[in-house]
Formats: structure tokens, sequence, C-alpha cells
């Protein structure tokens, strides 16, 4: 899905989270939101979701004004820092929740939700988790879990806080090819937000970098690299 | 040379065993003198005319009236105040709004107000002299020296209870669970009763019990304004005075036996649930 994000600000009371930015993401793209904390990237990303409202501008999706649209309505698979799995219920019943959610003449069957569930854990490669509990999980099996949870409702696109940060250097690295992997599959808008600029170049076909609630440039991580547009981003990347 | 066997090492973090001895030996003597020994004595006392006559007391009409008269204040007041506790517990801990500070000071309230000085508020509000209870009276519904009364004053006394052990759980565990639940695309109540209440369920019963035990033993604030009516507006505790101060030792301490009982059973339901589930605490307590 093609997203576009018109002069899209957020003041939280006296202070502003983010000065009016633009954005255009292109169908299928696999974006980071790059800065350091309190840049705006989390906000715009919970922008995009629906978890917070802009204090003025558009968000449209395919052309079509989302600005308004609920949380629900806008079907975005949304990956939170800590992954907010459902403590209290098994992984089948946590990637199902989505589906169970539905109204009831969208409601898959048991035996259908059964099926996706399972084809969604053999997708993040844990097809034997099933009945576990978050709690007995790794922290990168925790990961694909929430990602499995975020795809489970066929989502529009792709939304990601930080998916790597909880989690030690070597597991990153191997998760950062999971996503990529996903990604290809899927061929889901997919943006995500970090404030590692290895991770970021690595992964991203497209870098936003962030400071202090503005864009500071919009690139290719290469071009990003050779081209720095100020002195900030020169700065941030050379980290 | 001689090698220190392992027996001579201690963790660094555990005492000595002299010491752990003394403070748990002091622990249980605290605990016999302070809890157990008086709890025996009210049996003792309420059982040494024989059991036949201590049973006798409770089928007198009056007592009878104060067991059913507590136990109806328990039933209507404990509910609502889940859901009071629960309500005020969200608003503060999953929303930012101003006056959150002030709405917490005034959960605590009814902690810091002496229950004998709230029975007197509410006495002047809704008392027969009042604005508001002259019109209740006049039109058929006193609230004080009637039953509406001991039911407000019990619930204000006891409000805290569920709010209190709600609202350190709901903010350790903040609004990521709901907030994912929303993006997954379930309605605010879905969300309510399949993540928020299966998260907070032991708190909340913990809550609930709390709530229970003490809207059963109110005395100070019900006395005020029930105006202590026999038969009527008399609950357990308040029995229990009259009957002690009218020399009926055995009646009333056959009344306290019950109301303590009472209470054991609350305590025996949760721990009964605390081992029944134990896997189940330990699961969802850890992240």
């Amino acid at each position: 899905m093609h997203i576009e994000i018109d002069d899209i600000a957020k003041t939280f009371g006296a202070t502003t989270a983010l000065h009016p930015v633009s954005l255009t993401i292109p169908s299928g793209a696999l974006v980071a939101l790059l800065g350091p904390s309190g840049s705006g990237k989390t906000t715009l990303l919970r922008i995009l979701g629906g978890l917070e409202f802009p204090t003025s501008g558009r968000v449209l999706f395919d052309g079509f004004d989302a600005t308004g649209l609920s949380v629900q309505e806008r079907r975005a698979g949304f990956v939170f820092q800590h992954y907010a799995l459902f403590r209290h219920m098994t992984v089948f019943e946590n990637i199902a929740y989505g589906l169970r959610a539905r109204a009831r003449k969208s409601r898959p069957t048991n035996a259908e939700i059964e099926r996706r569930v399972h084809k969604l854990l053999e997708l993040i490669q844990l097809p034997d988790i099933a009945k576990r509990y978050p709690a007995q999980l790794s922290g990168g099996q925790r990961q694909r879990v929430a990602l499995a949870r975020a795809l489970a409702i066929e989502p529009r696109m792709l939304l990601l806080d930080e998916p790597f940060g909880a989690l030690d250097a070597r597991v990153r690295k191997e998760l950062r090819q999971g996503l990529r992997d996903i990604h290809d599959q899927t061929g889901l808008t997919t943006v995500f937000v970090t404030h590692d600029q290895e991770e970021a170049m690595e992964l991203a076909d497209l870098v936003v970098v962030m400071s202090m609630g503005r864009i500071e440039q919009i690139g290719k991580p290469t071009d990003i690299s050779a081209r720095p547009a100020t002195d900030f981003v020169r700065a941030f990347i050379s980290v | 040379m001689t090698h220190p066997t392992l027996a001579t090492f201690r963790p660094a973090t555990t005492e000595p065993d002299w010491m752990r001895r003394i403070l748990i030996g002091l622990v249980i003597a605290l605990l016999t003198v302070l809890l157990f020994a008086p709890l025996i004595a009210v049996f003792a006392e309420a059982g040494k005319r024989g059991l036949a006559f201590a049973l006798q007391s409770l089928t007198d009409p009056d007592a009878q009236s104060a067991i059913r008269l507590t136990l109806t204040v328990a039933a209507i007041s404990v509910p609502l105040n889940a859901a009071f506790g629960i309500a005020a517990a969200w608003a503060i801990t999953k929303f930012d709004w101003r006056g959150k500070a002030f709405m917490i000071t005034l959960i605590d309230l009814p902690f810091s107000v002496s229950p004998v000085v709230a029975g007197l508020c509410f006495v002047l509000l809704f008392g027969a002299n009042s604005a508001i209870g002259g019109w209740l009276v006049a039109a058929g519904h006193p609230v004080i020296f009637a039953v509406p009364g001991v039911v407000v004053a019990t619930m204000f006394i006891t409000f805290p209870f569920v709010a209190r052990e709600l609202i350190p759980v709901m903010t350790e565990q903040g609004r990521a669970e709901e907030e994912a639940a929303l993006t997954l695309g379930a309605s605010g109540w879905r969300i309510f009763f399949t993540v928020t209440v299966p998260n907070i369920r032991w708190a909340l019963l913990y809550g609930v019990l709390l709530c229970n035990a003490r809207a059963m033993g109110e005395f100070g604030a019900v006395a005020v304004v029930s105006g202590k009516i026999r038969g009527q507006t008399s609950t357990m505790p308040l029995m229990i005075e009259m009957l002690y101060n009218e020399y009926l030792s055995v009646a009333a301490f056959t009344m306290a036996t019950l109301l303590a009982l009472l209470a054991l059973v609350t305590l025996t339901l949760k721990s009964a649930l605390e081992w029944r589930f134990a896997d189940q605490l330990a699961a969802s307590s850890r992240h």
C-alpha cells in the first residue's frame, strides 16, 4: 500500500513532538525511521497506525484520506517495542486474537483459524511453540511471535517500533534477515523505527533520518552515507 | 592444615543461624500474642457454656436480623465497589488527565478519615435536618438510621480496597497490551474482558476479598449512621458490642466467633486459590 504523509504535526500540551513533516512511502517499500530518542519517529509511527491522532495534516493510504480512521479500521500490523504479547494467552491464542476479534460474519471458522496460525508459525520458523506462554519464550522468539500476531490480521502495512531494541547483538543480526525475508515474501509496505544507524542502513530500502521532530533527510542508504544533507545527519550516521 | 568444610561458609546474603532463629521466634511470639491468642479466647468464651447454648443465642430474631443485614450490606457494597474500583483504577492508569493526582488522594480519603467522622458527615449530609435528608424522609426513603445509610457508610469505608490493589498492577502493566489488541481490531469491551480483566484478576480478587472482610467488620461509621436499631439497622459488629455491654457475653462472643469465621473463610478461600493456581500466578507475574 502506498502511504502519503502530508504536513503531519503533533503537539502534546506545550511540547511539540512533530513539526509539520511530509513523506511519501512507495507501495511495498521497507522504510526505516532513524533518529535519536525524542526525534518524533515513534510518534510518526503511532500516527500511521492510528494510535495517536495528528494535531494537523493528513495521512493518505493509496490516495484515500485515512486521517480520521480508527485504529481498528486501519488494519495496520503493529509490533510494539516490548512486543506487548498477551501474557495470559498461549502463543496460539496470541496469534489467533485478531482473527477471533473479527465481526461474526467475517470471522474464519476454528479450523481455518488453526490452519492460518500454524502457517504463520511456520513462516516465523517456530512451528512447535503454539502451546507455550510468552513468559516461556526467549526475546527473539517473542519478537517473532509478535510479528506473526501482527501478520495474522492480513494487514495493509506493517509497522514496527524498535523491533530489535530489546535483543542481544547476535539474535539481532539473525532477526534482521528474518524481517527482510518476511517483507520480501509478503510484499507488505513496512515501516520500522530504530535508533541504530547500522540497522537502518543494512535493512531498509529507504531511510528517513529524523531529529527534534523534523525530517532531516530522506534517501537510499547509500545516498545518505555518501551525501549527508545536514550536519546532524553527518554526525549521526558516523557514530 | 585443616581445610574449612563447606558448612562453615555461608552465603553472603544470609544471616547467621542464631540470628534467623531469634527473628523467626520473635515473629511467632508476636503472632501468637496478637493474633492467635485473641482468636482462641473469643472461641473459648463463646463455647464456655457449651455449643448448644452458644448456638441458641444465634436463633434470637435480632441476632438473625443482624446476620442477614451484614450479609446483605456486603452483597450490595462489594460488587459496586469492585465496579467503581476498576473504573477508578482504569481512569488513573490508562489515561493522562488533569486532576489525576487529586483523584488518587481522594481515593485514599476513607483510609485517612476516622470512620466515626465519616459517619457524622453522612448524618449532616443526609440527616432529617439537612435539605437532601429532609426531602428523602418526606419522600419516604430515609437514609440515616435506615438500611441505605448503612450501605452508603460501608461503601465509603471500603471504597479504596479494590482501587488500591489494582492501581499498582495496572500501572506496572501499562497500556501496551490494550494498544496491541486495538491494532488487532478488537473493540473496547472485548479488550476489557479478554485482555484487561485476565491481567488484573488476582489483584481484583485480593481487593474484593479485603473489601468484603472490611464491609462485614465495619463498626465506627455504621454505628453513627445506623442509630443501632435492633432488628432493623444493627449489623453484626454493632450487635456484638450491644450484647457485650449487656453482659450477655456468650451471645456476644458467639456472634464474634461467627464474624471471625466469615473472615477466616475469606482467607482460606484466598489461600486455596493461590495454591490451586500457583503456576499461573508465577507465569503471569514474570515477563
